[in-house]
């Protein structure tokens, strides 16, 4: 009886080893532990035993059932696996092929710049002030210390619409606004972007509409030191960090004194390159002190207070920046321009 | 102002600096140099050579057969082409193994069988502009004065060995617009000394007053008037120096006469005429704004026409110069001029503006006073200019001065302290700074206890308040060593607006929604203008316009973008969703300022989505448009109080078309492009949208206020209403949440239907309604009980039936 059981167990193990599906499997587990199964019938050949047999006997047959099963067991899950991978394997894809598109517009390359620069201000402390672009003369001109008759206003060719009302040639309006606002008193500290218009044709470096980004600030002890100081840590955060900036005395009517800024070549680190023209520099901003006539128009003791402003313009950052060639392309729209300022 | 490094060194002591360095100087000092012109554009071997024999070239009839001597052992015979060649000449030769600009090298050549050993050049030949050479040299080669040495450098001799710096000058450095002006400058950068010109004048003994008389009857355009008279003059060319510096300085010679005129005006920025005292017609010079209608031809051999917005010279009778400006040619120094009149007056620059802007013609002269010259040197220029004509054209001056002087001049004074000069900068310079750049730029001060009291020099007009003085010291003392500083005091944080904060999430959404920012011109057409607008005014027209196309301010932003969508479709782009945020321009009356209105409008054409390789491709339609916008709403939390209502608006498809209303005001509308349109911009099937941004921004709006995640489950019931055709979906979805109450969470539309399978003249639209109640488990009795008035109100309100 024994020898029965080694041998059924013998036999079941290999049939199990055999079974190629869950199917055949199940055959083997009915066949063998089935309730007519070869082992279930030594069971009940028991009852010819002797007591004393009984047990051991009873034992080698649990022993034997345990071992069929857990190679039942063991083969189900080897079977149940491949199976779960065959159906994997079925549902397998090219993972190259392309994804669905995710449709995305972005900004216009001189709102980009300009934000940046609006962003880069703000956490200065400045705040953005905005104002009509069809002006008057008044704030246009006059309250900027160009009187009617100034030789001044030749170097604007302005589009009027009557004697008083013009379209703005600057964002500057929108400072002297700002400050009469603020009757006589400081801190004024303001970053005005806008559109402006100029009597130009348009070709690759002129556009009769384009942006300013002007800065002003009016307060008690306001120094040139400041405005150097700042505009280099503009230029620092906003072209790299070893940038360094130079003043050149210039000329405008509103400020005094007055300079331009240039900004050292990002190109070639202010050895001289072409895009520097070779000298190292690049210019990209006018300052000044604000004029004492203008802090006057504008009710701003000029004794008392001082101030700077400067102004840039963002089509020539955006150019140097991107390397863009034309003018033209920021008011075309070509779509094929306009999304290659699609990332960080 | 083109300023001749030589000629300069007449004034200032310019050793050790060259030109180049001298230009970086003056750069930094303030005054831009544009360029720094070598004159000699690398000539090298040219002579100075006599020619002793011309005849006519046996084979050619337009080349000569010279002999010239050179200066070396023998003469060489050389070919030339020019037609004013002649025996005896001095002229410039290009030796063989000379190089000519552009790097043109003479070699021996045989010309029509004849042999050339050089080549006889003219001023052009040698790099100098056309438009510069005297007249009677442009067509041939140029004749040097007798005296010329045979064999010496032609380059030296014409003063071709210099350097010109081309200064850029500001409105306010009208004083740099003279050589004695730069030559002050220059000196006050570099620390060095002036040498004005020395005049030495002999006057005859005859009175100037016999000769003439001078009347002003217009003394604010002329406060000073002032004028010689010299005789005797023998009009010939100017000595050669001069004429080179005129060259130098961008003027053609002409005559002695009138090249020292013009010298004197480089030289002093004082603007000279000279008159043929004989042909002036009278013994008397009257100025005087000319009469309306009144004429005179100008030099330039141009009749013009005044008005009397323009200040003329008369001779009492007639105008013989349009003061300031360019004189007559009724009274032009000829060859055959004998007696000179040389006028020296200030004119205001107003009048002399106007007449430059109504002739379209600008002079050298009317550039300076336009400008402002320096009323302290008109007098002197005079007596310099009648010494040289006494010199170099034989003149004899005649005894005094006829002038009129009405002149008011006030010295400027200036009173600074030196805190203040450092308060304004931020820096730290000492007295003894001050002091010396005070004493370069030859200003005369005193100094009391750190105050400086300066008299400013007239010919520095620019300066008349103590933030000058502050620039003259902070230019000279160098910029670069202005410190960095940031400003100090109250800091407070910056922020954007609500309205700027919000416009930059509508920005960001749009694009994340699939549209590009686009920038279009503000100016367009008369018949753009108004295209489209939401709301419409009398077009506001540019009073001098560059074109039409740019002539009149928008009142919609869709226009341009239709023009940019055309502008990618020729490109091959014909899928473009584009958005713009920008104003447009409503008049309000002609003395105010127009209504200046911020929009959004999109363009939307082409495919909207594709994934081609699982068959998706999707155009722009209605939907798509209303969607972004929906998405906008949402996203500004307005979904809720606006709405879309079936409207016709011109320019766009009668049935595609909707007006959309915040808070039941129109604020915008969104439609399909009339086929019409859309033809007349060369597109396919596109949508447009407009809104009043402002108004969307500024609407007021709640916070956000958490509310609780539903705890019991909801549920839903579908209905499908069957309807007449021309009822809206929005009417019944609205008559559904009305009747639904509380516990009607969400009605969504999921089907509609028109065809076969129902009766002409019906549809069927299915809605989902989603029923929940935040305080319990809905009982099926009571949503059965809410959903039935659902559908009884919209059978009573719309006749609707459930379709079965």
């Amino acid at each position: 009886m024994k020898e029965r059981l080694q041998q059924l167990q013998q036999e079941a193990l290999e049939k199990i080893e055999q079974a190629n599906d869950l199917k055949a499997l199940n055959d083997v587990r009915v066949a063998y532990l089935g309730k007519k199964g070869p082992i279930t019938e030594v069971l009940r050949g028991m009852g010819a035993l002797s007591p004393e047999e009984r047990p051991v006997m009873g034992a080698l047959v649990n022993e034997v059932r345990e071992v069929i099963q857990t190679a039942l067991e063991a083969k189900q899950a080897t079977l149940e696996q491949a199976e779960v991978e065959k159906k994997l394997a079925s549902e397998a894809i090219d993972v190259t092929l392309p994804g669905r598109p995710v449709k995305r517009g972005n900004h216009h390359p001189l709102t980009r710049v300009i934000e940046e620069i609006e962003d880069l201000f703000i956490g200065m402390g400045y705040t953005i002030a905005e104002g009509p672009e069809v002006e008057k003369d008044y704030y246009n001109f006059e309250a900027l210390n160009l009187p009617k008759g100034h030789p001044a206003r030749d170097m604007q060719d302005s589009f009027y619409i009557t004697e008083e009302i013009l379209l703005r040639t600057h964002t500057s309006p929108v400072q002297a606004r700002t400050m009469e606002k603020h009757q006589g008193r400081g801190p004024v500290k303001i970053i005005c972007p806008g559109k402006v218009y100029r009597r130009d044709n348009d070709d690759a470096t002129h556009s009769h509409q384009f942006t300013q980004i002007e800065g002003l600030v009016v307060d008690e002890n306001i120094r040139m030191s400041d405005l150097k100081g700042t505009l280099r840590e503009f230029a620092r955060k906003m072209f790299g960090e070893d940038r360094d900036i130079r003043f050149r005395p210039s000329f405008f009517p509103f400020t005094e004194p007055s300079v331009e800024v240039d900004v050292s070549c990002a190109n070639c680190g202010g050895h001289g390159c072409s895009v520097c023209k070779g000298t190292g520099w690049i210019e990209i901003l006018g300052a000044g002190m604000v004029h004492p006539n203008v802090l006057e128009m504008a009710g701003f003791d000029s004794k008392k207070y001082t101030g700077f402003a400067f102004g840039m313009g963002p089509e020539r950052i955006a150019m140097l920046k991107y390397g863009i060639d034309d003018i033209r392309h920021f008011y075309q729209n070509d779509v094929r321009f306009l999304q290659q300022f699609n990332r960080v | 102002m083109f300023v001749s490094y030589k000629w300069l060194q007449q004034y200032v002591d310019l050793t050790g600096i060259t030109a180049n360095q001298l230009a970086d100087r003056i750069t930094k000092a303030g005054i831009e140099v544009e360029s720094v012109e070598v004159r000699n554009k690398g000539v090298q071997g040219v002579v100075i050579g006599h020619v002793l024999e011309r005849e006519q070239h046996p084979n050619a009839d337009k080349l000569s057969k010279c002999l010239v001597d050179i200066g070396e052992e023998n003469p060489v015979q050389i070919i030339c082409g020019a037609p004013n060649v002649a025996k005896g000449q001095k002229v410039a030769v290009a030796k063989v193994g000379a190089v000519l600009p552009g790097n043109f090298k003479i070699k021996r050549a045989k010309l029509r069988g004849e042999e050339s050993n050089g080549m006889i050049c003219s001023l052009q030949e040698l790099g100098v502009e056309s438009k510069i050479v005297p007249k009677e040299y442009a067509d041939g080669i140029f004749v040097f004065p007798n005296d010329a040495p045979v064999g010496a450098d032609a380059l030296e001799l014409l003063y071709l060995d210099d350097e010109v710096l081309e200064l850029s000058l500001t409105p306010n450095r009208a004083d740099c617009l003279s050589m004695i002006g730069v030559a002050y400058e220059v000196a006050a950068i570099l620390g060095r000394s002036v040498k004005l010109p020395a005049i030495e004048l002999k006057e005859n003994d005859e009175n100037v007053h016999d000769y003439i008389s001078v009347r002003v009857d217009a003394q604010e355009d002329n406060p000073l008037y002032a004028g010689r008279i010299v005789k005797n003059v023998k009009i010939g060319p100017s000595p050669l120096w001069m004429q080179a510096r005129l060259m130098a300085a961008g003027i053609r010679p002409h005559n002695n006469v009138v090249d020292i005129t013009n010298y004197i005006l480089l030289e002093y920025g004082q603007p000279l005429h000279a008159f043929d005292y004989d042909r002036l017609g009278s013994k008397e010079i009257v100025v005087r704004r000319a009469k309306n209608g009144e004429t005179i031809v100008t030099l330039d051999d141009v009749e013009r026409t005044l008005t009397e917005n323009h200040l003329v010279i008369t001779n009492g009778k007639e105008p013989v110069a349009l003061a300031g400006v360019m004189g007559g040619a009724n009274s032009e120094v000829k060859n055959d001029t004998t007696t000179v009149f040389i006028e020296s007056a200030y004119f205001a620059s107003s009048v002399v503006r106007q007449a430059v802007k109504d002739h379209g013609l600008r002079s050298e002269s009317s550039t300076r006073f336009e400008k402002g010259i320096d009323p302290a040197r008109t007098k002197e220029a005079l007596d310099r200019a009648a010494a040289l004509m006494a010199e170099y054209a034989g003149g004899e001056v005649v005894g005094g001065v006829v002038e009129v002087n009405t002149l008011q001049q006030k010295d400027v004074v200036v009173a600074i302290t030196l805190d203040r000069i450092n308060n304004v900068l931020g820096t730290t310079i000492t007295k003894e700074e001050v002091v010396n750049i005070l004493t370069n730029l030859q200003f005369a001060f005193t100094e009391h206890d750190g105050t400086f009291t300066i008299t400013v020099p007239s010919r520095r007009a620019d300066i008349t308040i103590e933030e000058d003085i502050i620039e003259e010291v902070a230019r000279l003392y160098g910029y670069d060593h202005l410190p960095a500083t940031l400003p100090i005091g109250e800091a407070k944080p910056g922020k954007l607006t609500p309205y700027q904060a919000k416009r930059r999430h509508v920005r960001r959404y749009l694009e994340d929604a699939g549209l590009f920012q686009a920038i279009t011109y503000s100016l367009t057409n008369e018949a753009k203008a108004m295209m489209f607008a939401l709301e419409t005014a009398e077009p506001i027209r540019l009073a001098l316009p560059m074109s039409e196309e740019r002539s009149v301010l928008r009142q919609s932003l869709v226009p341009h973008l239709l023009e940019a969508a055309s502008y990618n479709r020729a490109r091959q782009v014909e899928n473009v969703a584009l958005y713009e945020i920008g104003s447009v321009y409503l008049a309000t009356n002609e003395h105010e300022l127009p209504n200046e209105k911020e929009r959004l409008a999109g363009v939307l054409t082409g495919v909207w989505h594709a994934h081609l390789w699982q068959g998706e491709k999707k155009a722009v339609d209605f939907y798509v448009a209303k969607g972004i916008l929906d998405g906008l709403f949402a996203l500004l939390g307005l979904e809720n109080r606006v709405e879309y209502k079936q409207a016709k608006r011109e320019h766009l498809h009668p049935g595609r078309t909707a007006e959309i209303l915040l808070d039941h005001k129109t604020i915008g509308f969104v439609g399909q492009l009339h086929p019409v349109v859309q033809k007349e911009f060369d597109l396919k099937e596109t949508y447009v949208f407009e809104l009043d941004i402002e108004a969307l921004l500024k609407a007021e709006v709640d916070d956000i206020r958490y509310t609780a995640i539903p705890r019991f489950p909801s549920i839903t019931r579908d209905i499908a209403l069957v309807v007449d055709e021309h009822i809206v979906a929005g009417e019944l979805q609205k008559a559904i949440i009305e009747a639904g109450g509380e516990l009607l969470k969400d009605v969504s539309i999921f089907d509609v239907y028109k065809g076969d399978r129902l009766p002409e003249g019906k549809k069927s639209i299915a809605f989902a309604l989603r029923y929940y109640d935040p305080s319990r488990t809905l009982t099926d009795e009571k949503v059965t009980n809410v959903h039935e008035q659902v559908i009884k109100a919209v059978e009573q309100q719309f006749g609707a039936t459930l379709r079965g």
